[in-house]
C-alpha cells in the first residue's frame, strides 16, 4: 500500500469511506460505490493495486461466486487472500477487494465474463480459471461465441497468465486455447444446447459419452477435446501426476459443486497447495452469499437455491430433495435478472412432475404458462410466505432467480 | 396436411435456438393435441437434410455467426424452398426471420445472402432494439393484438411482394413502424417471448393454415392472463 502514489492512496481512502457510508445506509456491502470513487480519482488504480500480487481471475456463466469462494478457502495456507466474496465482479468490485486487503500477497477475483479481457490487461493476473459458457440474460449479456472470441484475443496478449480451463465445454476450450499455457480440467458439462457446433469452424460436434469419460470432436476440422490433466470420475479425482484422491466431505451439494471443487484444486495446485491440503479447506465452505443456505421458519426447513439461466436450473434440479419433496419457484425480471423471460422455455420442467410445486415472483404468470405446457401441476401464490405456510412442516426447496432470491433472503434473514 | 397428423420441423436448433424458441414448438404440439390432432416434431440438426414433407417449419433466433451458417446450409440444402413451393407453413423469428429474406447484415454489417423466401432485406441498425413489443396485426390475418419481446439490431425493409405482419404500437420491429412480414403462409417476426406462447391466436393461425380448417376453442386462461399482463405492463 505504502508503495502507491499519493493520488492512489487518496483514491483508496475516499473509496473506503464511501463504501463504509453505503454499508451504514444499508445499501449492500458498498464495494461497488467504493471502487467507483477510487477509479474515478485514479483510473490506473486497479493496475497499481494488482502490482506485486499473485492474482487469480475466475470467470464462467455459472459457478463464479462459488468457485471464487472455494479457491479463496483453499489458498488460506499461503497467507492473507484478497477477494470479492460478494459477487461484485466488475473492476469497481476488484478495486474494493484489493484496496481492503492491502497486505494480501494473493488475490482471488471473480470476474464478469465480459470484463475478462480488460481485467486481464490491467492486472496481468497469474492464473485465469474459465469454467463454462451458456446462454444467460440475453437482453443485456454478450453473445457467447463473441465472448469466447474476445477471451482468445485477451489470452494471446497475456502470455504470462496460466489458464485453468474446463475442457468438457467446447466453447470454453476454444476461448482458452490461445493461452500460452493451459491446465485442462474435465469439469463436466450438462447443459449442451449451446455447444452443438464447432466454435472453430461451425461444423457439427460429435459427442461420445461413456461412464468413464465424455469426449467430443469436430467432424470437419482438427478441433477436439484436449487431453485432461485433472479428471473427476464419481468421487475420484486424478491429478496431473496420476495421483488419486477421494472428493468426499464437500459441504456444498450437487455435481456442479464437485466440478467447481475440481477447478479450485487445479488452481491452488498452481500455487503449490496440494489436493490433500486443499480438500479439507474446500469442505469448510458451507454456503456462498446465501446460496445453498438452509433457513428455519415456522417449522419449515428451507433450502435456498439460486438459478439464473437454463444451465443453472439443470444444476438446481440436481440437488433437490427426492420427489415428492415440495418445491417453490420464484421468478422476477428486473434488470439484474434479465427483463426477457423467454429462457423459461429452455428449461425442462417436466422433472418437477409429481411434486407439490408453488409458483411466485413478479413473473409468476410466465412461469405458470410454462409449467402448464410442461404438464406440471402447480399452485400460484402472491408471495413466498404463502408458499412456505402452505407446505406441511418439514423440508422445502426454493429455487429463485437473482432479485427473487435476494428478496427471499432478506425476508428470512441474510445468512451468509 | 399430408396425413392425419401435423408434421412440425424445427429447423436447426443447434444454430437457431437462442430465445426459448423451443416454446413455439411446445405450444403448437400442445394446442394441436388439445384438439385431438396428433403431431410429429422433428428437431433437425444443421448437418441433416431438410425433409420436404413438413407441414409447419419453425426457425428461431441466433447469434451472428450461427445465423450465417444456417443461411449457408439452408441455401445449399434447398429443402425449405421446395417445401414453401408446395404450400408449407413457415414461422421464423428474429435471426430466422432475417435469413428468409434476400440478404441480411453479418457480424461486421457485411451483406450475407439469404434464402429469398420473403421479399425483405435486412441491414444492421445503429442501435440494438431491446424490450417489449406490441403490434396490431394485418386485418386479413384475423389475429388479435400481439405481444412479444424483441432483442435485435436489424432494420428490415419490405419489398413489394411482402406485407407487414403488424403495425407497431410499442417497440421497434422492422424499424419503419411495422413489425414482421408475410407472404402466403411464410411469416417472419422479430418477436420472441416466445411469440406463440404469448399469442395463442397466432399459434392457431399457423395450425389453421396447416390443417386447412377452423379449430375449436380451448382453455387459454394462463396464456390469456400472460397476454393481458404483458400488454398492461407496456400500455398501462
Amino acid at each position: 500500500m505504502s508503495d502507491l502514489p499519493l493520488r492512489s492512496q487518496l483514491a483508496v481512502a475516499l473509496g473506503r469511506t464511501a463504501a463504509k457510508m453505503s454499508r451504514l445506509a444499508g445499501r449492500g456491502d458498498g464495494s461497488v460505490i467504493g471502487g467507483r470513487i477510487g477509479l474515478r480519482l485514479d483510473p490506473e488504480l486497479l493496475t497499481r493495486l494488482a502490482k506485486d500480487r499473485k492474482l487469480v481471475l475466475v470467470s464462467a456463466t455459472n459457478g463464479k461466486t462459488t468457485t471464487t469462494r472455494l479457491i479463496t478457502s483453499a489458498m488460506t495456507p499461503l497467507g492473507e487472500v484478497a477477494t470479492n466474496a460478494f459477487g461484485a465482479n466488475m473492476p469497481t468490485g476488484h478495486v474494493s477487494a484489493l484496496a481492503s486487503a492491502p497486505g494480501a500477497h494473493y488475490g482471488v477475483l471473480e470476474c464478469d465474463e465480459k470484463y475478462v479481457p480488460m481485467v486481464l490487461r490491467e492486472t496481468g493476473a497469474n492464473v485465469v480459471a474459465l469454467m463454462n459458457l451458456s446462454r444467460d440474460q440475453m437482453d443485456r449479456a454478450a453473445e457467447i461465441w463473441l465472448l469466447a472470441g474476445k477471451w482468445r484475443r485477451a489470452l494471446e496478449a497475456s502470455p504470462q497468465s496460466h489458464v485453468i480451463a474446463n475442457c468438457d465445454d467446447p466453447l470454453v476450450t476454444w476461448g482458452a486455447s490461445t493461452a500460452k499455457s493451459v491446465t485442462w480440467v474435465a469439469a463436466g458439462q450438462h447443459w449442451r444446447e449451446d455447444s452443438w457446433c464447432c466454435p472453430e469452424c461451425g461444423g457439427p460436434l460429435d459427442r461420445r459419452d461413456t461412464e468413464e469419460d465424455s469426449d467430443w470432436a469436430c467432424r470437419q476440422c482438427h478441433f477436439r477435446r484436449p487431453r485432461p490433466d485433472w479428471t473427476l470420475k464419481g468421487d475420484q479425482i486424478t491429478d496431473p501426476q496420476g495421483r488419486v484422491f477421494p472428493l468426499t466431505g464437500l459441504s456444498l451439494p450437487g455435481r456442479a459443486n464437485r466440478s467447481n471443487a475440481l477447478v479450485a484444486l487445479a488452481v491452488v495446485a498452481q500455487f503449490g497447495v496440494p489436493p490433500e491440503q486443499a480438500l479439507p479447506l474446500l469442505a469448510q465452505v458451507t454456503s456462498v452469499a446465501g446460496r445453498y443456505t438452509t433457513v428455519e421458519h415456522q417449522g419449515r426447513t428451507m433450502r435456498l437455491l439460486l438459478s439464473k439461466n437454463p444451465a443453472g436450473w439443470l444444476e438446481a434440479f440436481d440437488v433437490l430433495q427426492p420427489a415428492p419433496g415440495p418445491v417453490a419457484l420464484s421468478i422476477n425480471a428486473q434488470g439484474p435478472d434479465g427483463r426477457d423471460t423467454s429462457w423459461l422455455w429452455d428449461v425442462d420442467y417436466r422433472i418437477l412432475r409429481g411434486r407439490p410445486v408453488w409458483v411466485t415472483g413478479e413473473r409468476r404468470v410466465d412461469l405458470a404458462a410454462r409449467l402448464e405446457a410442461a404438464e406440471v401441476s402447480f399452485t400460484v401464490v402472491d408471495d413466498i410466505d404463502q408458499a412456505v405456510m402452505s407446505v406441511p412442516p418439514g423440508h422445502l426447496d426454493i429455487i429463485a432467480n437473482y432479485t427473487a432470491f435476494q428478496s427471499i433472503r432478506t425476508r428470512y434473514g441474510r445468512v451468509v | 396436411m399430408s396425413s392425419d397428423r401435423i408434421k412440425i420441423v424445427w429447423i436447426y436448433p443447434d444454430l437457431l435456438s437462442t430465445y426459448g424458441d423451443q416454446g413455439n414448438t411446445i405450444v403448437l404440439e400442445r394446442r394441436a393435441a388439445l384438439r385431438g390432432i396428433p403431431t410429429q416434431t422433428v428437431s433437425l440438426r444443421s448437418d441433416e437434410p431438410v425433409p420436404a414433407d413438413g407441414d409447419i417449419y419453425l426457425l428461431g433466433g441466433g447469434e451472428d455467426r450461427p445465423q450465417i451458417l444456417a443461411a449457408q446450409r439452408l441455401r445449399g440444402d434447398g429443402g425449405l424452398a421446395r417445401a414453401v413451393q408446395s404450400g408449407a407453413v413457415v414461422f421464423a423469428v428474429c435471426a430466422g426471420y432475417q435469413l428468409l429474406g434476400h440478404e441480411f447484415g453479418g457480424e461486421e454489417g457485411q451483406p450475407v445472402q439469404g434464402l429469398g423466401l420473403l421479399d425483405i432485406r435486412s441491414t444492421r441498425g445503429e442501435q440494438r432494439a431491446v424490450g417489449e413489443i406490441v403490434g396490431d396485426v394485418a386485418a386479413e390475418l384475423n389475429v388479435p393484438r400481439i405481444t412479444g419481446f424483441e432483442n435485435h439490431q436489424g432494420v428490415t425493409h419490405l419489398g413489394p411482394n411482402a406485407r407487414p405482419f403488424a403495425q407497431v404500437v410499442h417497440g421497434v420491429g422492422n424499424g419503419d413502424g411495422f413489425e414482421g412480414a408475410y407472404r402466403g403462409r411464410v411469416l417472419g417476426t422479430y418477436m420472441h417471448g416466445p411469440a406463440l406462447v404469448r399469442n395463442p391466436g397466432l399459434a392457431d393461425l399457423l395450425l389453421r393454415w396447416a390443417v386447412g380448417r377452423d379449430l375449436q376453442p380451448i382453455d387459454d386462461s394462463w396464456a390469456g392472463r400472460l397476454r393481458e399482463e404483458r400488454l398492461n405492463a407496456v400500455m398501462g
